[in-house]
């Protein structure tokens, strides 16, 4: 390679990677701190689903989760968790994780042949993964507001306490998910974004697709097992 | 040159579109599965259930991180970086059944 070959390719890495600051490890440094972020998140959820498991079957008045029961003023109480309304918002959200890696692709090969028109639009994905976030925050909306009208709150019984502590932590992570991708929608829209931005919608969909799965273990754990 | 080194040491092949909708249909068919397991009095009951709900979310789990987050295709400090905090998490977890069952 002659000296200004060098030079010429050089100015041209420089160019394409001019919003990029790479570590000494050759890594993107937004891209690690993301990554050590979520192992950190890993933690919180890891000892709010261990505090929901320790207390689980030992409230001592009902409302209880999966059993119905009477009062001793003789009101009776049905099981509280409603699985046909949560089933539905587990595919909405799961979806939202397909929206996002496809916005992800549209911002990576935007220009490119084949991500061209509404499907190949990041706009459209990412206005799609936001609306399918804020219909999953519909839906828990809707589920704490018909657990407190069928008496179960956060002071009511141990499994009231963590498992509000529990969900309301995880929607509010999907809370803060929807505010990011609708500014990375306001970004798109006043002056888009291409490839040389792929790194911030990255970051994004990582913390997206990790909102996504907490949600696939307090389906399973919270919701499923009995 | 040390850019265009580092560019090529973490630049991977992502998935296609078609991979991407082949791994949302997977993932839907195992919810799918999650729930009609549910509503089985039989299955619900026996000691199968719990290991089974448990089997499915780990696939679940793992799809997502494998292909959505890029886990399979990104560099492996990464990957050190979610599973070393994940099993922290894990055997904390597990832990604190033992030490508060019964």
């Amino acid at each position: 390679m002659t000296t200004a070959t060098a030079a010429t390719a050089a100015a041209g890495a420089h160019e394409a990677h001019e919003h990029t600051h790479y570590t000494a490890t050759g890594l993107d440094n937004k891209k690690v701190a993301i990554w050590a972020f979520i192992g950190s998140e890993c933690m919180l959820f890891g000892s709010l689903i261990s505090t929901y498991l320790i207390y689980k079957g030992r409230s001592v008045v009902g409302p209880f989760p999966h059993e119905a029961w009477t009062s001793p003023t003789g009101q009776v109480f049905k099981p509280i968790l409603d699985i046909p309304v949560t089933s539905a918002s587990t595919f909405v959200l799961l979806m939202s994780s397909l929206f996002m890696v496809l916005a992800l692709a549209a911002v990576e090969n935007k220009g490119k042949p084949g991500y061209e028109g509404t499907l190949g639009s990041s706009k459209f994905w990412l206005l799609a993964t936001a609306l399918a976030g804020a219909t999953f925050l519909g839906f828990q909306a809707y589920e704490f507001t018909s657990f407190v009208h069928e008496g179960l709150t956060i002071r009511t019984n141990l499994f009231g306490s963590s498992f509000f502590t529990l969900t309301g932590f995880h929607g509010a992570h999907v809370a803060v998910g929807v505010l990011w991708l609708m500014t990375l929608l306001f970004i798109d829209m006043k002056r888009g974004l291409g490839p040389k931005d792929a790194i911030l919608v990255d970051i994004c969909a990582l913390y997206w697709h990790f909102v996504d799965v907490v949600w696939i273990v307090i389906f399973a754990l919270v919701y499923l097992i009995k | 040159m040390s850019n265009d080194r580092a560019h090529a040491d973490h630049v991977h092949e992502h998935p296609t579109w078609k991979q991407y909708k082949w791994v949302a249909l997977w993932l839907f068919v195992i919810t799918v599965a999650e729930v009609w397991a549910y509503y089985i009095p039989a299955l619900v009951n026996s000691k199968a259930f719990v290991p089974s709900i448990l089997v499915m979310m780990v696939v679940k789990f793992a799809i997502v991180v494998m292909f959505y987050m890029h886990l399979k295709y990104d560099h492996a400090i990464f990957r050190k970086l979610f599973m070393g905090p994940l099993l922290i998490a894990g055997a904390t977890l597990v832990a604190f059944l033992f030490l508060f069952r019964g």
